[in-house]
């Protein structure tokens, strides 16, 4: 599932008047691929995850899955947040299968449950299924809440800012997961990030947004190695790298001046 | 040993307390008619037991259907207004200043309009009294749910009703019964206001009015007692409810 952005433009009504957030933004994500998006606090990278997800229709231009326009929302879209957002009266497992009571409704109990039991097995949450959400850590219901979104198959992921609030080690563990995720299973994904370490350690490829209203600034390969290790991210290619994007991300602050 | 100390703890400030509200009625020697005393409440309820239990059922039954009725009307009250900016606007000052009126002006115009119809002129006195706090908290917690928990379902497709009943009706269970718990002890005014102020009235209210005639204060606490024991049963059996519906709210 390729994505492609197309001259998107996007405003918001406020009080104020009209608020432009998107200005003729193209770029695209090629199938399987994963995509880390950064620029400044408020330059629009949420606006982004809703317009893809078909939540919203952008002003202007179009956005397209797999050459298909999106007009509303795709039961093939998976998303997490950096609140997990878990239903505090289902257990780990019942939240799990959220998705698949909306767009899989003829699947069994027992098949839904199976589905979500081999991810909480990739995330390393096996024991823990019949928990309930506030007996867990916040590490914990992050993965919990990858879990749901990845549980109906989806082949497009839409990760916003999933790690922000947490500690930098459970963040690294969870970086791992989410290699983990991605190589057992087959999406292309879109990171909304502000952490540049964690945006060149999982994307293939890192976007770097103007200051709003954002268009794209600088695109950025981060193939640095086949198998990405933390320890990688202490070598001087990807100091380089990391420097290159801080450089990127200030020129976009000061657009926005 | 917690559920024994659950028990004995409490009993024992009861019967400190019954103790000192006797102990305060003898050192002052106040007679029957300025003061009951504990030890009079028993023989006050033998002597009038039938009445007790004819009574007793009425305002509970009264009670408990105005409180069922005021759940419907102010669940769906609730949910327009959580759901339709519109609704809430528009309905919300009509709310405010209808529940800002004394409900016990409410009750000589409630009992003038259906003359006679004794039960339902109690039932309407409850609903119009309990439905409010029901209904406010409902609109708010359905129209304050964030933006995050509706999007993991509507980026699937699901529809309006989906969300609804899958998320935005079980988070705001724990408000509901929290509200309810306010609405029980509510309903118990309303009825007792209406049995009270209405003439040939019937109902522990109307025993109550009976007592005050002819001063029998024995009588009079009795009555209050009785409410006060349907009170903690009715309020307990919310809490019940509450453990089996929203338990997962209630930390340990």
């Amino acid at each position: 599932m390729h994505i492609n952005i197309e001259k998107v433009s996007h405003q918001y009504e406020t009080k104020q008047g009209m608020l432009p957030v998107l200005k003729n933004l193209s770029l695209s994500i090629k199938r399987k691929g994963f995509t880390a998006i950064v620029g400044p606090s408020g330059c629009g990278k949420s606006t982004i995850t809703r317009l893809v997800s078909g939540l919203i229709k952008p002003t202007r231009g179009s956005i397209f899955i797999s050459n298909k326009r999106i007009t509303s929302p795709l039961s093939t879209v998976g998303m997490a947040f950096q609140n997990p957002v878990l239903l505090e009266w289902r257990n780990v497992i019942k939240n799990i299968i959220l998705p698949l009571e909306i767009v899989a409704k003829n699947m069994t109990y027992n098949q839904k449950k199976s589905n979500a039991l081999d991810l909480l097995k990739l995330v390393g949450l096996e024991e823990f299924e019949n928990n309930l959400p506030s007996e867990l850590s916040g590490g914990m219901k992050q993965r919990v809440s990858l879990c749901r979104s990845l549980v109906h198959n989806p082949e497009v992921l839409i990760l916003d800012e999933p790690f922000a609030a947490l500690d930098a080690f459970t963040k690294e563990d969870l970086w791992d997961v989410m290699h983990k995720l991605k190589k057992e299973r087959d999406f292309t994904c879109i990171l909304i990030t502000h952490d540049l370490r964690e945006a060149v350690y999982l994307a293939d490829q890192v976007i770097v947004l103007s200051g709003r209203p954002a268009s794209l600034q600088y695109d950025v390969k981060t193939n640095f190695n086949q198998e990405k290790k933390i320890s990688d991210l202490y070598s001087s290619e990807v100091s380089q790298l990391l420097a290159t994007l801080r450089n990127q991300i200030e020129i976009a602050q000061n657009k926005n001046d | 040993m917690i559920k024994i100390n659950n028990f004995i703890i409490p009993l024992f400030s009861l019967i400190i307390f019954c103790l000192l509200w006797e102990l305060l009625v003898w050192y002052n020697n106040w007679p029957n008619y300025k003061m009951a005393s504990p030890s009079d409440l028993w023989p006050a309820f033998w002597k009038f037991k039938h009445l007790f239990l004819i009574y007793g059922w009425e305002t509970f039954w009264r009670t408990v259907v105005g409180l069922i009725l005021s759940v419907l009307v102010g669940l769906s009250l609730g949910i327009l207004m959580g759901f339709s900016k519109t609704i809430r606007i528009g309905l919300y000052p009509i709310l405010v200043g209808f529940n800002a009126i004394p409900k016990a002006t409410v009750v000589p115009v409630i009992a003038l309009i259906f003359v006679g119809m004794h039960n339902m002129n109690t039932i309407i006195i409850v609903i119009l009294i309990s439905f409010f706090p029901i209904c406010v908290s409902i609109s708010i917690g359905l129209s304050t749910l964030e933006r995050e928990y509706e999007d993991i379902l509507l980026s699937l497709g699901a529809n309006k009703f989906e969300i609804f009943y899958k998320i935005a009706l079980p988070k705001t269970l724990p408000e509901f019964f929290g509200a309810l718990k306010v609405s029980t002890t509510l309903a118990f005014i309303g009825t007792n206001l209406m049995e009270i102020i209405e003439p040939h009235g019937k109902g522990l209210g109307h025993l109550f009015d009976s007592g005050k005639i002819s001063a029998d204060y024995p009588l009079m606490f009795a009555v209050l007692i009785t409410l006060a024991v349907m009170g903690i049963f009715l309020y307990y059996i919310v809490v019940y409810l509450e453990n089996i519906f929203a338990g997962w709210a209630i930390r340990k």
